[in-house]
């Protein structure tokens, strides 16, 4: 059965939780957009093209191995990362996860 | 002053098939695009890679599109300023407006269309305190408009993306001395770039400053140095340079758009669908910046809004003038 993944969002010192479905193949920046943080824009869909989805994974496992070569690819373009920077388009919210806690860049 | 019928905000592809579909009016039109190219964000986000959804082809390169377009534009041969974003937009009277650019180019038109898409692409810019006193022409850049500025120059690229690798590359044949600063160890770029870079440090035309970061911007009302910090030795170095070129990628904003009155919901502005009029009369606005029930961001939608909006400009501009449809198969593509 589907469980429900606990994500929290810090944007600009304000903190906010969430609870995501993992089994209808969504990732987290269409999530995010969904729950109206516009700040993430995800304006290339979700290809890892255009870092408007970054974000900082402040606790958590995010279910895969690491980061690919699009990803990072991508992120090194940024003029700032960090060691726990992502494209948050490319986290997929699977039952791999359990929780997540998030910071918007 | 530049004059024209339409001056069209925006050149990605909505704003490309409106110059065709105005040409057909015998509509004359500008384009302003902040991008150094035009074609929006199929150019700049992603001109390899192929789209499926364009009617009557099963499948075509982002960038490929992009080129027709302009080849089907090309006779009515529109004007076009690049690499400037528009500031302002003054009605002055009816059919009567003046758009000013950040460098101040000006143009008359009879009337506006915004194909702004997702806003105006800016550059993304480091926490270096000062960037602001050297831009613009002062030796801050964030774009190459010209590689010819840079002749004979003193430069520095900081990025670590495709596009510093490429302009590195460049410039180094035609620049005095070229450092490259990059944040980490390796670059991920086209492996084709990233090895000819490492093969310029070798051969000394290119002074290569890996695991580092621009700590500093100094100068005297003009850009003098720029001091390097090294993330692993405690160490710093003074770099005397003409010219500093951040290159760490756009990304889209609203921008200045945001302060013409138009009604504006999500970032987009609301038109009216039947004829993609905003609610400054003149104003049209077409692409992924407009919003109505049911609206899609597609390139499709983009060229339809496009002819519709000609042909409302064309009743705006010639009022009480009928019009009768006429297929191009039967009238061809009149020049001008
Ligand atoms: C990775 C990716 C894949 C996509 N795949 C598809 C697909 O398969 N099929 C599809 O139909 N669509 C796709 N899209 C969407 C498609 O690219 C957009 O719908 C299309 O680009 C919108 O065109 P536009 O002409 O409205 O605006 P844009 O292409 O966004 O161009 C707008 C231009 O206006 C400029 N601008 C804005 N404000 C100003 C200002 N104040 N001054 C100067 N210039 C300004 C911007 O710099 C920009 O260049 C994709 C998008 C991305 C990012
Ligand atoms: S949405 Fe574009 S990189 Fe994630």
């Amino acid at each position: 059965m589907a469980e429900n993944i606990k994500i929290t969002v810090i944007n600009k010192g304000s903190e906010q939780s969430f609870e995501a479905p993992d089994d209808v193949g969504l990732n987290l920046m269409e999530f995010l957009k969904a729950t109206d943080h516009h700040e993430i824009e995800g304006m290339c869909g979700g290809m890892a093209l255009c870092a408007t989805c970054h974000v900082k994974v402040l606790e958590g496992n995010t279910g895969e191995e690491g980061i690919n070569d699009e990803e990072a690819a991508i992120l090194e373009t940024l003029p700032e990362v960090f060691s726990n920077s992502r494209l948050s388009c490319q986290i997929k919210l699977t039952d791999k996860i359990k929780n997540l806690k998030i910071e918007l860049v | 002053m530049i004059t024209t019928d339409i001056t069209i905000i925006g050149a990605g592809p909505a704003a490309l098939f409106a110059v065709f579909e105005a040409g057909l009016l015998k509509l004359r039109v500008h384009l302003i695009d902040y991008l150094p190219q035009p074609g929006g964000q199929l150019s700049e986000v992603y001109p390899k890679k192929p789209i499926y959804d364009i009617p009557g082809y099963p499948t075509v390169q982002a960038q490929e599109l992009v080129d027709k377009l302009l080849e089907q534009s090309k006779p009515f041969n529109p004007g076009f300023t690049l690499g400037e974003r528009v500031e302002s937009l003054e009605k002055r009277g009816e059919r009567d407006f003046v758009l000013t650019t950040d460098k101040g180019t000006q143009i008359n038109s009879k009337a506006v269309i915004i194909a702004g898409g997702l806003g105006c692409f800016e550059p993304r810019k480091p926490e270096v305190a000062d960037l602001n006193r050297f831009e613009g022409g002062k030796g801050i850049n964030y774009m190459v408009l010209d590689p010819e500025k840079f002749r004979n120059k003193k430069l520095v690229l900081a990025g670590g993306g495709d596009s510093a690798l490429d302009w590195t590359i460049h410039l180094a044949q035609i620049a005095s001395e070229v450092t490259l600063v990059h944040r980490s160890e390796s670059f991920r770029g086209a492996p084709d770039s990233v090895n000819k870079v490492f093969e310029l440090s070798k051969q000394g035309k290119v002074n290569l400053l890996l695991n580092s970061n621009l700590a500093k911007v100094d100068g005297n009302g003009v850009l003098k140095e720029v001091i390097v910090q090294n993330k692993n030795a405690d160490d710093s170095r003074v770099i005397a340079t003409d010219e500093l070129i951040l290159l760490f990628g756009l990304s889209p904003k609203l921008g200045p758009i945001e302060k013409w009155g138009l009604n504006i919901e999500k970032n987009s502005i609301e038109v009216n669908p039947e004829d993609y009029s905003t609610n400054v009369e003149g104003v049209f606005a077409i692409g992924d910046i407009n919003t109505y029930k049911n609206k899609l961001k597609l390139i499709l939608c983009g060229f339809h809004e496009a002819a519709i909006a000609s042909h409302s400009i064309y009743k705006y501009i010639n009022p009480g003038v009928k019009y009768t449809l006429k297929y191009t198969t039967v009238n061809g593509v009149n020049a001008f």
